[in-house]
């Protein structure tokens, strides 16, 4: 019996017993009144540093920084199927007060009574330190910044105590959403100048243990590995003041007991479950479940195209034909997945990214193909696939196997541990591969730009190479930067055309993100970054 | 006694300095890149080469094995990338986890295994016997993982009876103030009933978890190693001159076939604290296997290195011990050595 079936027949037996599973009385009355204003978080893993900009901060650091620091812009919420979802296009102001865009810089004036967790004032001071320490630390941070065209310190420019100006290098529409992502925070400067060293300008070693920002949220216990606790900031400027006094984020690693926790009621909210526990969880009546698809997020199905048999594009939308995508859809995502195939022939191209592709599981078409490549006899080749994701990656990679293998493609599996995944994606050698890329700012070109243009980012995996292609994506950056609507929408149709054409990789899905909580806990937001935003969360 | 204690010590030194040089080396062999892996998942080749310059992993290898030494010889066993913090810090703090939960599973296990096996061989071929066998035959087979999912299903998620399994004390406990980091005991003596309840319950399910596991080597070198000294000649002759039958196990026959079962409970005690991984992550333990799994996986050196030469320290402590142990169970073993 493994996990899985356990859990199966536990939650049978569980719903048999019904009314018989009682309370545990871990809780005294006097804890019970605490529990409510408490938020119990269980994931599988915690962060490695509080702070974005320090070296190597993993994914679960990030939801510690955006909820303990504050943004100069943020993004109100709209409604996307029922659930709160952050609206890309709109901005307000959280520490700022007021934003001015010019003609090439913005102007943002601080709130009046906003203060750091010590009490001392948020000055435009503060503002530009953050910012020159955000593109001048290196690394990812420095990294997402570029990506909005902030790069120089000398961009930040103090005006007066409570007014800073953001210059622009050139024009780029991606700039003002940049400075809305978790990594231009702003950070009490002289709190964390204190504690910094020579060896140290920017204090990150302070950060990576301590808060240090104006945010709703400051950590006052972190065990690494094992929990970390946030008790609200009382003073918050930022917004309303959140419901939720304490959170308590715990670390278990096994999925089996997040999902037991969640059901005894003991546990508020967990969200990195199997899809499969998901989907059982879906009809169990006292949990709320909510799926929420990447923004700019696709599974994808990559090939070399640098070296046979994939340098040949019949090859490559031969494989597109052998995919069995809805078995992966079944199979693997237990549904929990936003199809990105099987669009009908006569459906028009959108100007929008994510998705899906026309192709459609046909064998017959695909040996056709392979024997026009000349390949009548297929070929062998590996598939490899990160095992820190192996609950998606290897039933998928099994399945992709099984049915090259009707079309003559022997194939051998490559497990990569998570530790060399990137470094063998990097060295751009692997012949066939699955994988995820998703970005934060949610526009085609910024998706393209990284993961199909000429420059050859390390998210063009496919080391795919076209004049066409960089033309269309260098247009449509140009011309939204510019406002010219009409090119825009011919450009971006152009590359998601030629990319489905061309087939250097094979959108499957767009994956979901997905929470489970406890049906009194109300108030989840979904953010680009995907992670949990404590201060709407309230419970009762 | 003090000789063979410093004879001891002086024989271990070349082997910490072995695993010491054995450990710096396979760590960097692993085919993992740090630097690739914690410069995220949007990391340019500049971004990589950068946190590689940060982390003196550009250095070539004899002189970072230098600094590594040079950083060890003034007790610093440098910084985990996966949690941030020092090793030496981590290890000190989860150590005592997995050594509290380890004792506490041996103890339990002891009490079960080792009358259960002078039973066993005692009163060999009968039914005690062959529970004896059953019981740790599948105290073997059965892996940890499952029967901790198992008790915990049972006891948590249907009976209700056991704490939820998150770790070694309830979330609306705090720890208490850290004396020698075991909970039981820092609790007591911090005089926080409250906090003893409440660490002792977290403490049930693992340890029973862990003493099933335990169980099975322990009952089997008991009753084998009762079997035969109950066949050797100067039981006879206690038997023929008329003891009790009390007296000629537990006096006679159990003390000296206590030797081998001190041997396996050391080497068991070992085993269970480096390797009591499953156990630790089935029920969210903060304890020293499923960090150095963990930081195994994500090429995290310097936790590596510092618990495997934490454990090879403990491992001469415990061999120092035992041996110790030989001499005042049978003092043969003392003039011997």
């Amino acid at each position: 019996m493994n996990r899985r079936e356990f859990l199966t027949s536990a939650s049978a037996t569980a719903a048999a017993a019904g009314a018989a599973v009682t309370a545990p009385a871990v809780f005294s009355p006097a804890k019970a009144q605490a529990r409510n204003e408490t938020l119990l978080i269980v994931s599988e893993s915690g962060p490695n540093n509080l702070d974005i900009h320090g070296v190597g901060t993993n994914v679960p650091g990030y939801e510690a920084s955006w909820n303990c620091y504050d943004r100069l812009i943020t993004h109100p919420m709209k409604e996307v199927n029922g659930t709160p979802y952050y609206d890309k296009d709109k901005f307000e102001g959280e520490l700022a007060e007021d934003m001015n865009i010019g003609d090439m810089s913005v102007t943002f004036k601080l709130k009046k009574d906003a203060t750091f967790q010590d009490g001392t004032p948020v000055t435009a001071k503060d503002v530009k330190w953050s910012l020159d320490r955000s593109v001048s630390v290196g690394g990812f941070p420095t990294f997402q910044m570029k990506a909005g065209s902030l790069e120089k310190p000398e961009q930040f420019v103090v005006v007066d105590d409570r007014t800073i100006r953001v210059d622009f290098i050139r024009k780029d529409r991606l700039t003002i959403p940049d400075l809305a992502v978790i990594v231009p925070c702003v950070i009490n400067s002289e709190l964390v100048k204190k504690n910094a060293t020579a060896q140290d300008p920017w204090g990150l070693e302070y950060t990576k243990q301590n808060t240090a920002g104006s945010g709703a949220y400051k950590v006052t216990k972190w065990t690494p590995g094992t929990e970390v606790i946030f008790e609200r900031y009382d003073n918050w400027k930022g917004g309303p003041l959140p419901k939720i006094k304490r959170v308590i984020w715990r670390m278990v690693p096994s999925a089996g007991n997040r999902r037991a926790l969640l059901e005894r009621g003991d546990a508020d909210i967990s969200y990195d479950l199997p899809n499969k526990d998901f989907m059982e969880l879906k009809s169990n009546p006292k949990l709320n479940i909510i799926s929420t698809p990447y923004s700019n997020g696709v599974q994808y199905i990559g090939m070399n195209v640098t070296r046979p048999p994939f340098n040949n594009p019949k090859v490559r939308q031969a494989m597109a034909y052998a995919v069995p995508y809805q078995k992966i859809m079944d199979a693997v995502m237990f549904g929990l997945a936003k199809p990105m195939f099987g669009a009908s022939p006569e459906s028009k191209t959108e100007v929008a990214w994510p998705q899906p592709t026309k192709y459609n599981t046909d064998l017959a078409k695909a040996k056709a193909l392979l024997a026009e490549a000349g390949y009548p006899d297929g070929f062998e080749t590996t598939i490899s696939f990160d095992l820190g994701f192996a609950g998606v990656n290897e039933p998928l990679c099994i399945l992709l196997q099984e049915s090259l293998a009707q079309i003559g493609i022997k194939t051998t599996i490559n497990k990569i541990p998570g530790a060399n995944w990137r470094t063998e994606l990097n060295k751009k050698e692997l012949p066939l591969f699955t994988n995820v890329f998703s970005g934060w700012l949610d526009y085609p070109e910024y998706f393209f730009f990284w993961c199909y243009h000429g420059s050859n980012s390390v998210f063009n995996t496919m080391s795919y190479q076209s004049a066409a292609m960089d033309t269309f994506i260098d247009g449509a950056r140009t011309a939204a930067a510019g406002g010219d609507k009409a090119a825009y929408d011919t450009d971006v149709r152009g590359m998601v055309d030629l990319a489905f054409a061309d087939a250097p990789r094979l959108p499957l899905f767009q994956p979901y993100v997905n929470v489970a909580m406890q049906k009194n806990v109300t108030g989840y937001e979904y953010w680009f970054h995907r992670r949990l935003d404590y201060r709407a969360l309230q419970k009762g | 006694m003090l000789k063979l204690i410093g004879s001891r010590l002086a024989t271990a030194i070349p082997s910490l300095i072995g695993v010491v040089i054995v450990t710096f080396l396979l760590t960097r062999v692993l085919p993992g890149d740090t630097a690739a892996y914690f410069a995220g998942p949007a990391a340019t080749p500049q971004a990589i080469a950068e946190i590689r310059t940060k982390l003196g992993l550009d250095k070539p290898l004899p002189t970072q094995f230098v600094d590594y030494v040079s950083a060890l010889s003034k007790g610093d066993l440098g910084t985990s990338l996966s949690t941030g913090q020092s090793v030496a810090h981590e290890i000190a703090t989860r150590l005592p986890a997995s050594a509290e939960l380890t004792l506490c599973g041996l103890i339990f296990a002891l009490l079960i295994a080792v009358p259960f096996g002078i039973a066993a061989a005692v009163k060999q071929g009968s039914w005690i016997d062959h529970a004896c066998r059953l019981i740790t035959t599948a105290g073997v087979s059965l892996p940890v993982f499952f029967t901790g999912l198992l008790l915990v299903y049972l006891f948590y998620f249907r009976l209700g009876w056991a704490p939820a399994p998150l770790g070694r004390l309830d979330v609306f406990f705090s720890a208490p103030e850290t004396v020698t980091g075991f909970y039981l005991i820092d609790s007591l003596l911090a005089g926080d009933l409250e906090t003893f309840r409440a660490a002792a319950a977290q403490l049930v399910v693992p340890t029973l978890t862990l003493a099933i596991f335990a169980l099975a080597p322990i009952a089997r070198i008991t009753r084998a190693s009762m079997l035969h000294v109950l066949s050797s000649e100067f039981i006879r002759t206690a038997r023929a001159s008329g003891l009790t039958s009390k007296t000629v196990i537990l006096t006679y026959a159990f003390r000296n076939a206590m030797l081998p079962v001190v041997t396996t409970l050391g080497m068991v005690f070992s085993f269970l604290l480096g390797a009591n991984v499953l156990v630790e992550k089935v029920f969210a333990w903060p304890g020293i296997g499923s960090y150095a799994v963990e930081a195994l996986i994500t090429s995290d050196f310097a936790p590596v290195q510092g618990f495997v030469l934490a454990m090879a320290i403990l491992y001469v402590a415990l061999n120092l011990i035992i041996d110790l142990a030989y001499g005042i169970i049978d003092p043969r073993a003392r003039s011997e050595a």
